[in-house]
């Protein structure tokens, strides 16, 4: 089998505040394949934008600071990268796209500027032929009348046709990665719907292999291949989608999923609400982050951090828990 | 170009503010060819002469002569030359280093911005016409030392609003998407930042013009600046307060002139910060 695309070896990050030192990536380490689709999904805090940021030494430091771990894009390690190595990956193999597409243009230059501005810095295109590449790339991402457009300003772009464009930056010099922060979030669902698709079209054709940072489930399910559920800068859960959601082994996943709305019978049920509050990290729970939150804890969880274990038979589905789940849900359920 | 003159047509204001300054440069430039008399040579026979209309010349004042007789009318166009070459020069050049250091302090922050500021602040303290008639008394009154004492008052206030805009602008995400695409910490400067704060950097530079030019008068005025017989705005004023009383054309049409130049200045201005903007450029 090929090598792994991306793979993350116990990556620590953590940011100096005047509170002391909060660690927001726990010992974080994963493998990404070519042409993989990964949904990181976790709620605010939990490390999931972070981590993605410092492997592209997009944080400021200070505060952060990445205290450990190695960061292997095509064998190279991106964290010991001289900074002008890695700025001509950014941009060119790997692609990013931000949360907000209201600020993440720039307002006072053309759409055109900024598509060539990318497209300038990572190949050999000047002038016309930049240009050509820009209007092709507008259409790529579904913007009619690409060439008039070019000569826009962002504020005259609705938020979808401005994702878009964002879209179409990140894909612009063919990245073998392409990295989306909260990319639908600021969206509202039809628009995050059509974005959706386009990406999952653009990923067939092109076969760019993408790490899709969300908190909803929806378009994890709707979009990736493998989920990975992060809760306090650590992985709880991993795995084949399908997998995963049919049988979550960490009682944060059952959590999430458990919160979400579902059509049908019981759509009148209130909905479910983990317990709680997400961890102070800077003074984090000695054992597994959640288990002060979690009603199936044992006392091993408290104290001590449970290791990734290999979670069902389903191959690549794993899980950070000293608790089996399965076994406790199935328990509850006999004694009614 | 044609845009930006149909564009401009809308603007009654900033069309008016452009007009006169056309009209000023444009005296300015061809002052020499334009068969006024000589502004330095003065006719006692003739001095403080109320402004007459009989036609032009010869002889003819049509704005009255000064205290020794000196056509005033001419004295304001040739004067105009120095006024705003000099007033020119120095807000382009205290512009284009204020912008520069103010854009560096507020990107690159840490020791940098502390460095620069403190120098801002220090400057802040001394008093800028004490500063300006130090410099000009150590190295001698020339157009180029005063275009150089300006520009020097002048730079601490492009810094100081640059900086302030862009420690906001450099936590924008576009920035981040810019540091994503690969872009160095120079294009991010010059590529991003630098169009984002053309507009207060604009608006600075016509209040500035309009302070330089009042304070290349002073400068005039207190015999620092253009060095007599040479006409300037600034002496005329000077000159010619004493005669407020009998001969009061010989401020009011130089006074007249300053007053003027700063008002197109700062039309034409207001208008140019609305160009620049592309939110209210197509919002018309």
């Amino acid at each position: 089998m090929a090598p792994p695309l991306l793979e993350i070896r116990n990556l620590t990050v953590a940011f100096d505040t005047p509170a002391g030192r909060v660690h927001a990536v726990n010992d974080l380490s994963y493998t990404l394949n070519e042409g993989e689709t990964l949904g990181v999904v976790g709620e605010s805090g939990s490390g999931k934008s972070v981590h993605v940021l410092a492997m592209l030494g997009l944080l400021p430091s200070p505060p952060a600071k990445i205290l450990s771990g190695e960061v292997l894009f095509q064998g190279r390690d991106l964290l010991k990268l001289p900074e002008a190595q890695l700025r001509e990956l950014r941009g060119g193999q790997i692609g990013m796209v931000f949360q907000d597409p209201m600020s993440s243009l720039n307002p006072v230059l053309t759409v055109g500027r900024q598509l060539r501005e990318v497209i300038e810095r990572h190949s050999d295109l000047r002038g016309a032929k930049a240009e050509a590449r820009a209007t092709e790339l507008l259409d790529l991402v579904g913007i009619p009348n690409p060439g008039a457009r070019l000569k826009q300003y962002p504020h005259e772009f609705s938020g979808g046709m401005r994702q878009r464009v964002m879209i179409a930056i990140g894909l612009s010099c063919n990245p073998k990665l392409l990295i989306a922060d909260e990319a639908t979030t600021a969206l509202d669902v039809t628009v995050q719907a059509q974005i959706l698709d386009l990406v999952r079209d653009l990923k067939d054709r092109l076969g760019t292999t993408v790490i899709w940072i969300t908190h909803d489930m929806g378009v994890v399910a709707e979009l990736a291949d493998t989920i990975q559920v992060m809760y306090g800068g650590r992985i709880m859960e991993r795995g084949p989608v399908r997998a995963v959601f049919r049988q979550p082994h960490s009682a944060y996943t059952w959590g999430l999923l458990r919160s979400l709305p579902d059509e049908g019978a019981r759509a009148q049920r209130r909905l479910y609400q983990i317990p709680g509050a997400p961890p102070d990290m800077a003074n984090p729970p000695a054992g597994d982050p959640f288990a002060p939150r979690n009603p199936y804890a044992t006392d091993r969880c408290r104290t001590e951090v449970p290791p990734l274990r290999p979670a069902s038979p389903v191959p690549g589905h794993m899980v950070a828990a000293w608790y089996d789940l399965p076994a406790r849900l199935a328990a509850e359920a006999a004694h009614g | 170009m044609r845009q930006f003159f149909s564009e401009l047509s809308r603007s009654k204001a900033g069309l008016a503010g452009f007009i006169l300054l056309v009209l000023f440069v444009a005296l300015a430039v061809l002052a020499p060819w334009l068969g006024l008399e000589d502004p330095t040579r003065g006719s006692l026979r003739a001095r403080m002469t109320a402004p007459t209309w009989d036609g032009f010349w010869p002889g003819a004042h049509p704005l009255g002569t000064d205290e020794v007789g000196r056509d005033i009318l001419s004295r304001i166009v040739h004067g105009s030359r120095t006024t705003l070459a000099v007033a020119g020069a120095a807000v382009v050049a205290g512009g284009i280093v204020g912008t520069f250091l103010g854009i560096l302090a507020g990107y690159a922050g840490g020791l940098t911005d502390r460095i620069l500021m403190r120098l801002v602040d220090i400057q802040l303290a001394i008093p800028l016409m004490m500063l300006a008639l130090l410099v000009v008394a150590a190295l001698g009154p020339s157009i180029q030392n005063v275009i150089m004492v300006l520009a020097l008052t002048s730079w601490i206030r492009y810094a100081r609003i640059i900086r302030g805009q862009v420690l906001s602008l450099r936590e924008r995400e576009f920035v981040q998407s810019a540091r994503a695409i690969g872009a160095s910490g120079w294009r991010i400067m010059l590529r991003h930042i630098l169009p984002n704060v053309m507009t207060p950097a604009l608006v600075v530079a016509t209040l500035e013009l309009a302070r330089i030019i009042v304070m290349d008068a002073a400068l005039s005025f207190l015999g620092l600046g253009v060095q007599p017989p040479n006409p300037s705005w600034g002496r005329m004023l000077a000159d010619g307060r004493v005669y407020i009383s009998t001969a009061w054309w010989s401020v009011t049409f130089p006074g007249l002139a300053i007053m003027l130049t700063v008002l197109g200045v700062n039309l034409f201005g207001d208008w140019l910060r609305d160009y620049f903007d592309p939110k209210t450029r197509s919002a018309r």
